[in-house]
C-alpha cells in the first residue's frame, strides 16, 4: 500500500505509541489525591511542559482537549462568548473562507444560533488571505474574535500568521489560528506568532487520534463548551486522558525537534512527486501556492476527471489519497476551499490531494506515478460519459 | 447497494463467486438535506450507512456515487411529465433503464468494471435471457424488461434462483445486519407515500370535469386530471351517480381538455394493447405468449406482433384497467422461469 494521505491522519510515531501504551497500563485519575492520582497528574504536567517548551508557550497556556475539532470549537465559540459577554457590541467573527470545517461550521453555528455577524475573508487564487483585507476586517469595534488557519489542510497554503496576529493585536482583537496541519511541518512558535489561541491535534503529527490541545494566552477570556470538573483552567472539563496526553507530548516534541529535516526530506519527495505527476499527466494543474505551502502537500486538478473516480481507481491499486472533501453521506461536495480560491465547480470536483509524511518514501511516489496515467485516462472516459 | 438486504446479499454472492466487486450506493436526493428528513425511501443517510456496513462485512470497497442530477432529470421529471400527459409511469423501471443500467453502468464500464450487479429478483442465465425469479411473488423481471440486450450483457442478478426468505436467511447467516430490514414498497422519492400530493405540489391545481362516457354528462369535478389512473374507482367523489347505479371507473384521461372520463367496469375492457419504444429479444416477430400489463399484475395470453417500432398485443380475453405509460412485458412461459421476450411502453388500448 502507498499511503499518500498523511494530512488525514499520519501513523503514530513508535515513541509516542510506546509512551501511550506505558501510560495506559498505569491506573490513576489526574484529579485524585492519592499516590496513583499524583503519578497521573505528574505525567500530565510533564507533558504540558514538554508541549509548552516545544511550541514556546507557558505551561499554563496549554489546555488539553479531545482533538483539533474541540480546540477549534472552544477557541471560536468560547472567545466569542466571553468577548461579547464583556461588551455586547462585540458580535462579529472574522474568519478566512478556507478554514477547516471545525472552524467553518463553528462560526456558521454562531451566525445561525447566536446571531453573530461574520466577515468571511476572501483568498487569492493560491488560497492566501490578504493582510490588507484582514486589517480592514478587524478594524471595527464590533469584532469579538478573528480566526485564520496557519496552513490549509486541502491545498497546503501557508497564511501570514504573525502578520495577521500583529494586526489583530493592534486592533485589540484576540486572534486564533488552527495550526493542526502546521505543527511539525513548518516552524510554529506560539509566543512569537502573537496569536491569542492556537489549535494542535495529536493524530496529524504522529500522536493518537482524539487528543489535542488549545494553546490559550493566559489573559485571554474563553467561555467553556464543556462544564464539569473544571480540570483544565476551568475552560475545559473532563477527566484528563493521561495516555493520550503523554503520547501527544512525545509527538509534539519529536515532530518539532525533527521539523527541519522532515520538511527538507518530504519537501524534496513532494517536489519530485509534483514534477513526475506533471510529466506523467500533461494538463495536471498544481493548486495552491507554488512555494508557500506545506512541505508534504501536493494538490492537483486533473481536468476532465472527477476526483471521486480517480480516488476509486487509485484505491483499487493500493494507493490511498483524498479528494480533500467529504460529507457524512459520502457524497463529494465541491471543496469550499477551491471554490473560495476561484475554481469552478468542475475544476473543484476534478481535484485530488496527495500528502506525504514521516513514513513516506520514494516508492510511494513511484507507485503513484505508475498508476496515475491509466487512472486518469479511465476517469476521463467516465467524465466524458457523465457530461454526455 | 441501497442499504437493503437484497443488494447486500447480491454483492456478497458476487464477491464469493470470485469477482472483483466494489460496492456503490447511489445518492439520489438532489438536496442532501432531504437525506436527513426523508425518513423513508431509498436515499436516507441511514441507508447509506447500512450499505457501507454491509460492504465492510462482505469485505469490499464501498463508494457513494452522486446520481442526483441524472435521477431527477431522467426519473423524477419524467414521472411528473408522464402524469401531466395523462399516463401512469413506472419510475422503478425508468430508474433501471436510465440510472442503474445506463448512468451507473456507463460510468462503471469507463472506469474498467465489467458489469453492474443488483439485488433484483430475476434470473439472467448464460444464454442471456431474462427470466422470472423462482420467487414468483417477489419477481422483478417486469421492471427489468426495459433493458436492451446490450444492457443485459453487462448485468448480473445473483438472487434470481433464491426466494426472498432464503435471501434473508442467508443475510443473517452472513452476519449482515440488514437481514430483517423491511422491504421498501413506496416510490423512493416520495418520502410520505402521497403521490397525489407530490404531483399537486409540482403541477398545481387544475380543476376540470369528470364526464360520464356513455352520456357525456358532467358527473363531478377534479382538481387535476393528472391525479387519476385508468381503472381507478376510489376517490372519484362523483356528484351524480350513474344511471345503472353501478360503480364508475376512470376510463381515460384527456390532458388537452383536462377531463377525466368515467364509465362502467365493462367499458374498461380492452383486447388490443399497443406499445411504443419496444425492446424485442426474440427472432420471431409474431408470437403467442403471455403479456403482463402492470407491475405485479396478472398475465394474459396474447398474440404479439413486433414491427420494429411498436408492439401490438391481441389479448385472448379482455383485460381491465390498462393504463398508458405502464409497460407491457411479453413472457414466453417456461418451466424454468418465464422468459422475457420483449417489452414496450403502453401507448394505446382498444
Ligand atoms: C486544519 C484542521 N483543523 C482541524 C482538524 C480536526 O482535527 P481533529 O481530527 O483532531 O478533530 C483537522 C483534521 O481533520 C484539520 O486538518
Amino acid at each position: 500500500m502507498s499511503y499518500l494521505d498523511h494530512a488525514a491522519t499520519t501513523p503514530m510515531l513508535p515513541e509516542a505509541l510506546d509512551a501511550f501504551v506505558a501510560a495506559a497500563r498505569a491506573v490513576g485519575n489526574a484529579s485524585s489525591l492519592h499516590a496513583p492520582g499524583r503519578q497521573a497528574r505528574r505525567r500530565v504536567e510533564e507533558s504540558r511542559e514538554q508541549i509548552a517548551d516545544a511550541l514556546t508557550a507557558r505551561p499554563s497556556e496549554v489546555i488539553f482537549t479531545g482533538g483539533g475539532t474541540e480546540s477549534d470549537n472552544l477557541a471560536t465559540k468560547g472567545i466569542f462568548w466571553a468577548r461579547r459577554a464583556a461588551d455586547p457590541r462585540r458580535n462579529r467573527v472574522v474568519a478566512s473562507s478556507v478554514e477547516h470545517h471545525a472552524v467553518l461550521d463553528a462560526v456558521t453555528w454562531l451566525e445561525r444560533h447566536e446571531g453573530a455577524a461574520v466577515t468571511w475573508l476572501p483568498v487569492s487564487r493560491s488560497g492566501r488571505v490578504s493582510a490588507a483585507d484582514f486589517a480592514e476586517a478587524v478594524s471595527g469595534d464590533d469584532v469579538a474574535v478573528a480566526t485564520v488557519m496557519w496552513a490549509n489542510n486541502e491545498v497546503g497554503t501557508l497564511q501570514p500568521v504573525p502578520e495577521l496576529a500583529a494586526l489583530a493585536a493592534s486592533a485589540g482583537v484576540p486572534f486564533h489560528t488552527d495550526a493542526v496541519q502546521a505543527v511539525g511541518q513548518v516552524p510554529v512558535d506560539f509566543a512569537a506568532s502573537g496569536a491569542a489561541a492556537l489549535t494542535v491535534s495529536g493524530h496529524k503529527i504522529g500522536g493518537p487520534i482524539g487528543v489535542g490541545a488549545l494553546l490559550l494566552g493566559r489573559e485571554v477570556e474563553c467561555t467553556p463548551l464543556l462544564h464539569g470538573g473544571g480540570q483544565e483552567r476551568d475552560v475545559r472539563s473532563g477527566t484528563l486522558d493521561v495516555p493520550g496526553i503523554v503520547a501527544l507530548a512525545v509527538a509534539v516534541e519529536l515532530s518539532v525537534k525533527t521539523q527541519r529535516e522532515t520538511a527538507e526530506r518530504i519537501g524534496r519527495l513532494r517536489d519530485d512527486l509534483v514534477a513526475r505527476v506533471h510529466a506523467a499527466v500533461p494538463g495536471a494543474i498544481l493548486n495552491g501556492d507554488p512555494t508557500g505551502r506545506l512541505p508534504g502537500n501536493a494538490h492537483f486538478s486533473f481536468p476532465g476527471c472527477e476526483g471521486d473516480a480517480l480516488l476509486l481507481l487509485l484505491d483499487a491499486q493500493g494507493i490511498a489519497c483524498s479528494t480533500g472533501s467529504a460529507c457524512s453521506a459520502g457524497v463529494a461536495q465541491p471543496s469550499h476551499v477551491l471554490i473560495a480560491m476561484g475554481a469552478g465547480d468542475a475544476e473543484a470536483r476534478s481535484s485530488l490531494r496527495f500528502t506525504l509524511g514521516h513514513t513516506s518514501t520514494v516508492s510511494d511516489v513511484d507507485a503513484l506515478v505508475a498508476a496515475l496515467p491509466g487512472a486518469v485516462e479511465r476517469a476521463r472516459r467516465a467524465g466524458a460519459v457523465k457530461s454526455r | 447497494m441501497s442499504g437493503g438486504v437484497d443488494s447486500a446479499v447480491a454483492a456478497a454472492r458476487a464477491a464469493e463467486a470470485g469477482h472483483d466487486v466494489t460496492g456503490v450506493h447511489l445518492a439520489l436526493a438532489r438536496n442532501p438535506q432531504t437525506y436527513r428528513s426523508g425518513a423513508r425511501g431509498c436515499c436516507t443517510l441511514e441507508d447509506a450507512r447500512d450499505a457501507r456496513r454491509a460492504a465492510d462485512v462482505i469485505g469490499i470497497p464501498f463508494y457513494v456515487w452522486d446520481m442526483a442530477e441524472q435521477f431527477h432529470e431522467s426519473v423524477v421529471d419524467d414521472f411528473v411529465a408522464e402524469y401531466a400527459a395523462g399516463r401512469t409511469p413506472n419510475p422503478c423501471l425508468r430508474c433501471n433503464e436510465k440510472i442503474k443500467f445506463e448512468a451507473v453502468l456507463d460510468r462503471a464500464v469507463a472506469l474498467g468494471f465489467d458489469a453492474v450487479v443488483t439485488g433484483h429478483h430475476a434470473r439472467l442465465g448464460a444464454d442471456g435471457l431474462l427470466r422470472r425469479s423462482v420467487d414468483y411473488g417477489k419477481d422483478q423481471s417486469y421492471v427489468l424488461a426495459v433493458l436492451t440486450a446490450a444492457q443485459l450483457s453487462r448485468a448480473m442478478f445473483p438472487l434470481g434462483d433464491s426466494t426472498k426468505a432464503l435471501v434473508r436467511a442467508e443475510a443473517a447467516s452472513r452476519g449482515l445486519a440488514v437481514a430483517d430490514k423491511p422491504d421498501s414498497h413506496d416510490i423512493c422519492f416520495i418520502a410520505d407515500g402521497d403521490t397525489r400530493k407530490f404531483l399537486a405540489d409540482r403541477l398545481g391545481s387544475q380543476p376540470g370535469d369528470i364526464v360520464e362516457a356513455t352520456t357525456g354528462a358532467v358527473v363531478g369535478q377534479h382538481a387535476g386530471a393528472y391525479a387519476y389512473t385508468v381503472g381507478q374507482r376510489r376517490g372519484l367523489d362523483l356528484r351524480i351517480s350513474a344511471p345503472d347505479r353501478n360503480p364508475r371507473y376512470v376510463l381515460s384521461i384527456t390532458p388537452s381538455t383536462n377531463t377525466v372520463t368515467v364509465g362502467p367496469a365493462s367499458a374498461l375492457e380492452v383486447s388490443t394493447v399497443v406499445g411504443t419504444r419496444p425492446i424485442w429479444h426474440s427472432s420471431d416477430f409474431s408470437v403467442e405468449c403471455s403479456v403482463q400489463l402492470r407491475a405485479h399484475g396478472s398475465v394474459f395470453p396474447a398474440s404479439v406482433a413486433f414491427d420494429g417500432s411498436s408492439l401490438v398485443a391481441s389479448l385472448a380475453s379482455p383485460a381491465r384497467g390498462v393504463a398508458t405509460g405502464q409497460a407491457m412485458v411479453c413472457y414466453q412461459p417456461s418451466p424454468d422461469g418465464d422468459i422475457v421476450l420483449g417489452s414496450a411502453t403502453i401507448s394505446e388500448t382498444s
